[in-house]
């Protein structure tokens, strides 16, 4: 028996697909002194990779996810490991083929072009052995196809031992992990132990195993997915190889059924979840079949073998093909259903890789690999980021909670803006009663429960008719309601007030805190106390990692606020870039703070009336804050507006912010102030005012320049992405982020259709508009912009047809609806002047 | 005084039924022996050999080839006469078979596959589950103790001194339901050249490492070479590359040769079940790991179609063939 | 023909056990289960049967309500319907066991030309609970058969002795085990999955009495603690097992 080395570059933990790509790209880019560890047998180490069912469909609503899809299917054809097959998601009902328009859609999006739907008639021809008549219709894409991912993941590890880069080791367990001042430094083994600077986890289910015993932590859960596969099928008698038949997906079953030599492998996302926790897991002496490889269970299995039946009778139903093997299949789950990737927020130089798929293995091994070495992937991670996860989020509970809601949404349905179910009411606003007891529709964000319209709002339907631009489709009307553009309406009136809690809150202090801000800040921090700065964050090639507000709160004291959602991953990014020296430090005050906005012409009426200090325009100028004294609370005020109106934002400790709240509604009382959701804040005030939003127009894969964000002035200091940004900067950008208007709502059924977001812009020929660099132009943000009677959209367009007037199609539901560039840059469309913020 | 079935063919003894008798003889001075039937007689001496101070012949006409439920009858009609403290017989199939005769008929409990007695009150026992893969300590409620010894539980040990065997005939009643079942005819040969798994001193075994039914004629002329004969694993019989004769396991045949060579064989609990009892294992297979490794004496990490046929010209150089 | 079949649920090992933390069962929590090895062959014996013959196939078993999992499967497989006789998943020992199935196989309308077991269950091997049920029954018995013929009412039963083969005869009713080998058995296919959820499966429950076999505790058998020898790598080790082989004995 071998023993292993005693020092390693990086310590590559699992032989599954995700390390074996992993320790290859690692090695490509030049790292050395790598070492692979798995605690099973090479080439299958009783992992899911050993048992995954092993196809590709391209096609995916997200574009992260379709992005990486893409980057394994090249590298896997470039090992040899991919068979091309076609596949169909077939349609049973009128819903999903509308779902199915949809999926078109996407992949036109993001860059997959030859998919189409197919009639129950075309799908016979591809798929003989299928009942056509159970079906209403299907999405073909030719591109999907069946990889050998031991195959591929052997060779790629092959390779980096050819490199002279990497030793692997199987049938070796870790024992421990050694943490000293936060950083990984050694990986206990029971064939000795390894001294590492980087360790990375790619232990797919048992990786919360492994993170915990480093401190950290890996917020997924293994789960079930069945599968049997049956056979020997007459039709596939003289079937050469693997596969030579369409994959089809049964969607409205959750079901797909594949090809496999002369079998049929039948797997299901449509049983009750099963979940189990890492501890769970066999060893590879005490499983039955492998470590994730559990016992079928039969009964969980009924339903889908009449689905089944249904669908494929000449195959399912003949008594000779049996079933070969069946299997309780263990895979990856997290709550939110997307890869846990990158440096653990616990320990430094511990990375994780796990809850991938084998379609997406290579390309994640690849940015993984180029993040660790290069610093960030070329492929934007943000939603596969660990460092998203919020405390609660890490817990058993709400794993196990979201992932059993989630899992029969696999091939569900799912509206972009869907809220889960479970597990709410996690974290509670200071003012939460107040708004149940106005009827709010909470929505939720990082675990807080935010109203996204009030009920008690209704009345105001009535008053502004037509301009709420009601909805009659019932998919854009769900997650929505007109009150939504009502309240925005008043709001622009009279005064609205937000409930902001979710805010994510960081104090940078200490004598390198402005050193700290200027390196992650674009705009300049070296300002005067009590300025509050909105900036860029770049990543290093100049791309966004996130836009956020800095307030300067005293000569080394600066206060960070942010999105909820992306809260954590960027409280990652600033404590990642503190002095070793302990010069300057970060302190969370998401949980101590809460924020109320007020904003609209009377809002310096109403805050007027219940402080003595001067808000005057002239006294508080916009971007500035200060501590007031409204009544016996002391505030701090920040004039700032994400809406497009007069207004502030005030912070103040949570125990107090029930009292700031009533303060303020009492005062509001005489000028007409409204409660407003974040129906306004996030969508209809932001859109008419061109604000962009991180996550849908900000991605690494955009700079500062074609987002028209950049300042007149270059900061002299260094900050992350400078070099490229002053690259950026010197050249013409190739695409410009632009606001358009649809021109004609009507689809062919006579009914008003409105976009939600994701949709491609296509020429008025109906081709894709794709920049330079290889970019399609998509909908990065839709919604209503009541104040201007429009339905806006966001896109990026290639700068040379960016121009206003510019016409242009929008795809939604497989139908093309013309567009016009109606704002080229940052310029917004409603009061261009921002004469209503500096009033 | 205990009472030990010896199992005979035709008057051939089964040499696993003197590990019973050793078994018996560590647990008592008393210790007689009973066979079924008149051709018995023939294992007289090599029984007081082994320590039996009585061979008992249970006689009837229609006892002439194996009857297990005669044997029972006959079994039940010498207890009642000699009122020994426990009647014991090898865990082999036919001892499992006869005694559980005995047990029915006297609705008494009966242990199978006993590595350990200790008699008292209640008596207890360890006995194999899972193919010997498991022990269980178990209580005995009954003052006649029925059990069968694991064999390979014990080695076969002469007595000290010179010990015979009184031989006496007991005439036994059957009725017409004891012999509704009997041998009608014997059929042909099942092993290779007269070799069987069960006797054979060598097997060279092969699994799905092997490859083929291709592949298995480099390991029979191994076997050969050794003057043994070869065996297989369940993956091996099931995908019909050889006959399930062969078959080594739980569910096949339970063997304990000298030598058994497991080539390309990961050792799943049912093969192991069936070859552990082997005085040396020498394990021959690529992976360092494989769960047969833990039972082997000897092992060879590589490709059984590389050594096995070196080892097969080694030994032909050495015998000058 | 009527044939009954009896089954034990047993779980599905790995390569290694591991029990509860008081020893006195299997940790199932790993594990899946199935019915002993050569009760599979019973089965498909039963099946090929009344597809040749006609009648009806039964199932028979004692076990906890989660053997109706493994009923199914084997109604799946063609059974017609099954009996469940059920414990609270406790083990049974062999005399209580036998007198349950005996129970259950004596208030049953149907009379049985002929009962099949396999030769032994795969976690108690007690080899008794045929005989047992074939005395209380007062019918013929013949054991560890790998290959049987039936006709006008005689089942001619191989079973392997030695280096020869023993034929037996028998008149029906009987009560005949056998053992893996005797066919291949076939795995469901799902409309057979389907069907089985609508054959009837009657749910009893047994007399409970005292075990005079009565259980204690499990340990797990060792293994080769010294662990192996390692003689090297390929046929470069083959000279180091020569000389093995003549320091046993085997070469001289």
């Amino acid at each position: 028996m071998s023993t292993v080395p005693s020092k390693a570059k990086a310590v590559v933990i699992g032989a599954g697909i995700v390390g074996n790509s992993i320790a290859y790209h690692l090695a490509r880019l030049g790292w050395r002194d790598l070492v692979q560890i798995d605690k099973g047998p090479l080439p299958n180490p009783g992992g899911s990779t050993g048992h995954a069912s092993n196809f590709i469909f391209p096609v995916d609503h997200s574009k992260e996810m379709t992005a990486i899809t893409a980057d394994s299917v090249r590298q896997y054809k470039e090992l040899g490991t991919f068979t091309e097959c076609g596949g169909i998601e077939v349609a049973r009902t009128p819903e999903r083929m509308q779902e199915l328009t949809r999926r078109i859609s996407s992949g036109k999006s993001w860059g997959v072009t030859n998919s189409r739907l197919v009639t129950p008639a075309e799908i016979k021809e591809l798929v003989p052995y299928i009942d056509e008549t159970v079906i209403v219709g299907g999405f073909y894409t030719p591109g999907v196809g069946v990889v050998d991912s031991l195959r591929a993941g052997t060779l790629m590890r092959e390779k980096a031992v050819e490199m002279g880069a990497l030793l692997t080791f199987a049938n070796i367990e870790v024992l421990g992990m050694d943490v000293e001042n936060g950083r990984i430094k050694r990986v206990r083994t029971d064939h000795g132990d390894i001294e590492a600077e980087y360790v990375v986890i790619a232990t797919g289910c048992w990786s919360p195993r492994l993170a915990k015993m480093a401190g950290a932590s890996i917020p997924l859960t293994p789960a079930v997915h069945q599968m049997k596969d049956i056979g020997p099928v007459p039709f596939f008698a003289n079937s050469r190889g693997d596969i030579e038949w369409p994959i089809i997906r049964d969607m409205d079953t959750n079901m797909y059924e594949r090809q496999h030599g002369t079998g049929l492998e039948v797997g299901s996302y449509a049983h009750r979840p099963i979940l189990y926790t890492p501890e769970d897991i066999p060893s590879n002496a005490t499983a039955a079949l492998s470590p994730t490889e559990f016992p079928f269970t039969q009964a969980d299995f009924d339903i889908q073998d009449e689905h089944s039946l249904e669908l494929m009778p000449e195959i399912i139903g003949d008594e000779n093909v049996r079933e070969k093997y069946a299997i309780n299949g263990i895979l990856s789950l997290t709550p939110d259903g997307m890869p846990i990737l990158g440096e653990t927020s616990e320990v430094k130089g511990l990375w994780a890789a796990s809850a991938v798929w084998v379609k997406e293995g290579p390309g994640t091994g690849k940015s993984v690999a180029e993040w660790m070495v290069l610093g960030e992937s070329e492929i934007d991670l943000h939603s596969s980021d660990i460092a998203r996860f919020h405390e609660h989020q890490k817990t058993s509970f709400h794993i196990k909670a979201r992932t059993a809601e989630g899992f029969n949404k696999t091939y569900g349905i799912v509206h972009p803006s869907e809220q889960y179910e479970s597990n709410r009411n996690v974290r509670l606003s200071p003012f939460y009663d107040r708004e149940k007891s106005l009827d709010a529709v909470f929505f939720e964000t990082a675990g807080w429960e935010r109203p996204f319209w009030y009920e008690s709002n209704a009345s105001l339907l009535v008053k502004f008719g037509e301009a709420v631009m009601p909805r009659t489709s019932e998919w854009e009307s769900r997650w929505w309601s007109p009150i939504i553009n009502a309240e925005h309406l008043q709001m622009r009136e009279t005064a609205g007030i937000v409930d902001l809690s979710a805010f994510a809150l960081f104090d940078i202090t200490g004598p390198s805190a402005l050193a700290v801000v200027q390196k992650v800040a674009v705009r300049q921090m070296d300002v005067a106390v009590g300025r509050v700065v909105y900036t860029p964050v770049l990543s290093l090639n100049g791309g966004f990692r996130s836009d956020l507000t800095i307030m300067r709160l005293g000569k080394d004291y600066f206060r960070v606020v942010t999105g909820g959602a992306h809260g954590m991953a960027d409280k990652k990014w600033f404590a990642d870039q503190l002095p070793i020296d302990g010069s300057a430090q970060i302190v969370d005050l998401t949980s101590a703070f809460t924020t109320i906005g007020v904003w609209g012409p009377n809002a310096r009426n109403i805050l007027a009336s219940i402080t003595d200090d001067d808000v005057s325009h002239e006294a508080f100028k916009f971007s500035t804050c200060k501590v007031i004294e409204i009544g016996t609370l002391r505030v701090l005020a920040s004039r700032i507006s994400y809406v497009g109106d007069l207004g502030w934002e005030f912070y103040i400790p949570i125990e107090q912010g029930a009292k700031l709240w009533d303060a303020l509604w009492e005062a509001g009382k005489k000028h007409e102030l409204i409660p407003v959701g974040i129906g306004v804040y996030g969508t209809t005030g932001r859109l008419e005012k061109s604000y962009r939003a991180y996550g849908a127009e900000l991605e690494t894969e955009y700079n500062v320049v074609e987002a028209g964000m950049q300042t007149p002035k270059l900061k002299e200091q260094d900050f992350i992405g400078k070099e490229a940004h002053v690259r950026h900067r010197a050249q013409k950008p190739v695409t410009t982020l632009c606001s358009l208007t649809v021109d004609d709502h009507t689809s062919s059924s006579g009914e008003k259709r409105y976009m939600l977001g994701r949709e491609p812009i296509l020429t008025l020929e109906g081709a894709p508009v794709i920049d330079s660099h290889g970019r399609g132009s998509y909908v990065t943000s839709a919604g209503s912009a009541p104040s201007l009677g429009k339905h806006l959209l966001m896109s990026y367009i290639p700068t040379d047809f960016a121009v206003v007037g510019a016409k242009f199609l929008v795809e939604y539901l497989g139908e093309q609806y013309p567009v016009t560039v109606a704002g080229v840059g940052s310029t917004p469309l409603f009061d261009p002047e921002n004469g209503r913020i500096l009033s | 005084m205990i009472l030990v079935l010896i199992d005979h063919d035709l008057g051939e003894i089964d040499p696993l039924s003197l590990r019973a008798l050793t078994a018996a003889r560590k647990l008592s001075e008393e210790v007689e022996a009973v066979v079924i039937g008149e051709a018995g007689r023939s294992v007289a001496d090599i029984v007081g050999n082994y320590g039996a101070k009585v061979l008992h012949v249970a006689t009837h006409a229609e006892l002439t080839d194996y009857t297990p439920a005669a044997s029972g009858r006959a079994l039940v009609q010498l207890i009642e006469k000699l009122a020994p403290q426990a009647l014991l017989a090898v865990g082999s199939p036919r001892g499992n078979e006869q005694l559980a005769h005995v047990a029915t008929m006297m609705d008494l409990p009966m242990a199978s596959e006993c590595s350990e007695i200790t008699f008292g009150k209640p008596h207890s026992v360890v006995r194999a589950r899972w193919a010997a893969n498991l022990f269980e300590d178990a209580l005995v409620h009954s003052d006649l103790l029925i059990a069968t010894v694991l064999a390979f539980s014990v080695e076969p040990e002469l007595a000290p001194g010179e010990t015979k065997a009184k031989v006496e005939v007991f005439m036994v009643e059957l009725s017409s339901a004891d012999l509704r079942v009997k041998v009608l005819s014997r059929g042909g040969d099942t092993g290779r050249g007269g070799v069987t798994l069960a006797d054979a001193k060598v097997i060279v075994s092969g699994g799905r490492g092997v490859g083929g039914p291709e592949g298995f004629a480099a390991l029979e002329e191994l076997a050969d070479l050794l003057e043994g004969t070869v065996g297989c694993s369940r993956v091996v019989t099931s995908a019909g590359w050889r006959p399930h004769a062969e078959q080594v396991g739980q569910t096949g045949t339970k063997v304990a040769p000298d030598l058994y060579i497991a080539a390309g064989i990961s050792g799943a609990m049912q093969h192991i079940a069936g070859c552990k009892n082997s005085k040396n294992i020498v394990v021959i297979n690529t992976d360092p790991e494989a769960p047969i490794m833990a039972y082997a004496d000897y092992a060879i990490i590589g490709d059984l179609h590389q050594v096995i046929p070196a080892l097969t010209a080694a030994i032909k150089e050495m015998k000058g063939k | 023909m009527n044939v009954l079949v009896c089954l034990k649920r047993v779980p599905l090992a790995g390569s290694t056990f591991l029990l509860t933390p008081d020893s006195t069962e299997i940790d199932t929590k790993h594990l899946g289960f199935g019915i002993s090895p050569h009760e599979e062959n019973a089965v498909e014996a039963g099946v090929q049967l009344i597809e040749q013959m006609g009648g009806a196939l039964t199932l028979l078993t004692l076990g906890p309500t989660e053997a109706e999992e493994q009923l199914r499967s084997q109604l799946a497989i063609g059974a017609s319907r099954a009996i469940l006789v059920e414990t609270e998943g406790e083990d049974w020992d062999p005399q209580a066991t036998a007198a349950a199935l005996v129970e259950a196989i004596k208030a049953e309308e149907t009379q049985f030309d002929l009962l099949l077991f396999g030769a032994e269950s795969a976690d108690s091997a007690g080899y008794q609970i045929h005989i047992r049920i074939a005395h209380a029954l007062g019918l013929p018995i013949v054991t560890n058969v790998k290959s049987m013929k039936i006709a006008n009412g005689i089942a001619e039963c191989e079973r392997v002795a030695g280096t020869s083969r023993e034929i037996y005869q028998t008149p029906l009713p009987a009560v005949i085990t056998v053992r893996d080998g005797l066919n291949i058995p076939r795995y469901p296919s799902v409309p057979g999955r389907i069907q089985a959820r609508k054959k009837p499966i009657d749910h009893k429950k047994p007399t409970p009495r005292v075990p005079k076999l009565e259980k204690v505790s499990l340990s797990i058998a060792p293994s080769n603690t010294a662990g192996a020898q390692i003689l090297g790598k390929g046929a470069e080790a083959v000279p180091a097992l020569v000389e093995v082989l003549k320091a046993i004995g085997i070469l001289a």
